[in-house]
């Protein structure tokens, strides 16, 4: 995206608005024009959760998103995570009525926020320092999402010419560490995360459950497991049989003792 | 109730248990009838002479048991009216009496003065131990501990919908002060009612208003993401039931249920009277990936503890999973203002 740079005086601040509920919206709307005079801006688009948000931003870029924490389908750290992909992410402001944790974890990684309700001049401030700070860093929102107890992701994003695309975690059904990437397989295609493989691990580990060195599989789509013979033909070993892919993955011989009761269905 | 109570030090009144109530009874049963098998125990030396006295004891026992729980039964709404002390002397002097009737009985079969002497220390010590321990009883429930966790859970009215509200609120004070006017109302004596002096039990109907005036406001910023479901017509509205019954539970469903889906999401509030009991059930949508969200449970156990309290093992409640909704229901016994027994005021 090759937004005209946010820091020409001229042109008013781009604002996107990102809530679940309406009427907050609406309050967010009066007061960035009872701001105008001071600090010129225009609402280019509003979403009722992440996703929608994602979806509608590529076609109306903005400098700032005021986004909320708790909203239906996806929040707005996991917004922020997805975000922080693009190329020229837009500044964040989260906004939020009470929420102790994320609170803390904005305030150790320096990210903005507003409490809910919003006064003007808080709000005219936080757009101003977020107009310096430019777009939304990835690590940091990471870390905020680390320390504020939040749950992992939904979805994983993967940047398509500029497009944000989203793969719900529940698709996969397991992710190849393979040279510099890894590579999520879904039953309809493969996609390339700029992600390690530890720190998705570490983050999915409820849902993925590591088989060998480099790869790790969900465990519901976990069906069986078959004798394999290695390629040079010494010794046997095990492959786990996955509902939705035809790929026979060997489960690695230390891994074998904690995979082979998770056979489901 | 202008009710002298002897104030213990921790200012917990002493109280007789209601004598009506399922759980004080079976109490009552047990205690007696293993104090019974101990004093056999005592007396036996060998395993078929223990049975032997046992039974012996038993014949004595039982009736006057028996009669004692039906004459407290019957007394009971008298008893709570009187002081502790006087209603504790009246209870030990009607259970000497049907000792020694009983013994009376017994004597013109086989006669031994001394049996009444000691039968009726024997019940003197039951009666004592039982008040001893419905004492102990009332005190580790005291109204100090139970007041200080409602106060816990009273608090616990999110911080989270407050700040929601009022933002919700400021949106509507330009386009439409009317209604801005009604919603600061409705906040105004929701909070009125929440810190209100919860000691006592409220009456379903209060319970119901103050659960409508909250779900008003949760749909000022939740529009028609959240449908409300009454089916309350063969509620009984005059039901006595602990405050806060209800609305902390609502208040989980919209955040448990209702806002973390993106489209409609519906509670349903289901109350009817069934003879004697009082029937709840609450549903709301189930949303597995939203377990994180912490404060359910608490509430929960918290109702649970009151319902206890004031019914004792009257009152159930159970939750759980059923297909898409998760689903509470409570049953508790229907008591109407005016007519609550001892142990209400006891508890409460």
């Amino acid at each position: 995206m090759s937004a005209p740079g946010p820091g020409s005086s001229a042109a008013p601040l781009r604002v996107f608005l990102v809530d679940d509920e309406a009427p907050a919206r609406e309050r967010m709307r009066e007061v960035l024009a009872d701001l105008a005079s001071e600090l010129p801006n225009t609402v280019v688009g509003e979403a009722s959760n992440g996703h929608e948000a994602l979806l509608g931003l590529p076609a109306r870029p903005a400098d700032v998103v005021l986004v909320d924490i708790h909203m239906p389908q996806m929040g707005g750290i996991e917004f922020a995570r997805h975000l922080a992909a693009l190329e020229h992410p837009p500044a964040v402001v989260f906004v939020t009525a009470h929420d102790q944790y994320a609170i803390e974890a904005f305030e150790v990684n320096a990210l903005d926020y507003l409490l809910k309700p919003v006064r003007a001049a808080r709000l005219a401030a936080a757009l101003a320092k977020a107009r310096a700070a430019g777009g939304v860093r990835r690590d940091a929102v990471d870390r905020a999402a680390a320390q504020s107890g939040q749950v992992p992701r939904r979805f994983f994003s993967v940047t398509e010419r500029g497009r944000i695309l989203l793969v719900p975690v529940s698709d996969v059904i397991y992710l190849k560490a393979e040279l510099k990437y890894v590579t999520a397989h879904t039953a309809a295609k493969d996609h390339l995360l700029e992600e390690a493989l530890t720190s998705l691990e570490q983050e999915f580990g409820g849902a993925f459950v590591r088989i060998h060195r480099s790869c790790l599989v969900a465990r519901q789509r976990i069906r069986g497991f078959e004798r394999i013979t290695d390629q040079d033909g010494e010794g046997a070993g095990w492959a786990v049989i996955l509902d939705g892919s035809a790929e026979r993955l060997p489960v690695s011989r230390r891994q074998w003792p904690l995979v082979k009761g998770l056979a489901v269905g | 109730m202008d009710r002298v109570a002897i104030l213990s030090q921790n200012g917990v009144p002493d109280a007789l248990p209601d004598f009506r109530n399922l759980g004080v009874a079976a109490r009552i049963l047990v205690i007696v009838n293993l104090a019974a098998f101990v004093a056999a125990a005592i007396k036996a030396s060998t395993l078929p002479q223990l049975a032997d006295e046992f039974l012996e004891i038993a014949l004595v026992v039982e009736p006057v048991l028996l009669a004692s729980l039906a004459l407290l039964w019957t007394a009971s709404p008298l008893l709570a009216r009187l002081p502790y002390l006087v209603g504790l002397a009246i209870v030990s002097v009607a259970v000497l009496w049907l000792t020694a009737g009983a013994q009376f009985v017994r004597a013109r079969v086989d006669a031994e003065p001394l049996q009444i002497i000691r039968s009726g220390s024997f019940a003197l010590l039951l009666t004592a131990l039982l008040a001893g321990y419905f004492h102990l009883r009332n005190r580790a429930f005291s109204p100090a501990l139970a007041e200080a966790r409602l106060q816990a859970l009273q608090a616990r009215i999110r911080p989270h919908f407050l700040f929601n509200t009022l933002n919700a609120v400021l949106s509507l004070v330009r386009k439409d002060p009317r209604r801005a006017e009604g919603a600061i109302e409705d906040l105004a004596e929701l909070y009125r009612m929440v810190m209100a002096d919860a000691k006592n039990l409220t009456t379903l109907a209060r319970e119901l208003d103050l659960t409508r005036q909250y779900l008003n406001l949760e749909q000022l910023r939740l529009g028609p993401r959240l449908a409300v479901d009454w089916q309350i017509d063969d509620a009984p509205r005059d039901a006595l039931v602990p405050p806060l019954l209800l609305q902390p539970l609502v208040e989980n469903a919209v955040y448990h249920g209702v806002e973390p889906g993106a489209g409609p999401g519906r509670i349903e509030i289901a109350i009817r009277r069934e003879r004697d009991k009082v029937h709840i059930r609450l549903a709301n949508p189930y949303h597995v990936e939203h377990q994180h969200r912490q404060g359910n449970r608490i509430a929960l156990a918290n109702i649970r503890e009151r319902l206890a309290l004031h019914f004792d093992v009257e009152a159930t409640m159970q939750s759980g999973v059923n297909g898409a909704s998760y689903e509470i229901r409570m049953v508790m016994p229907y008591r109407r203002s005016g007519t609550a027994p001892a142990g209400e005021r006891a508890a409460a």
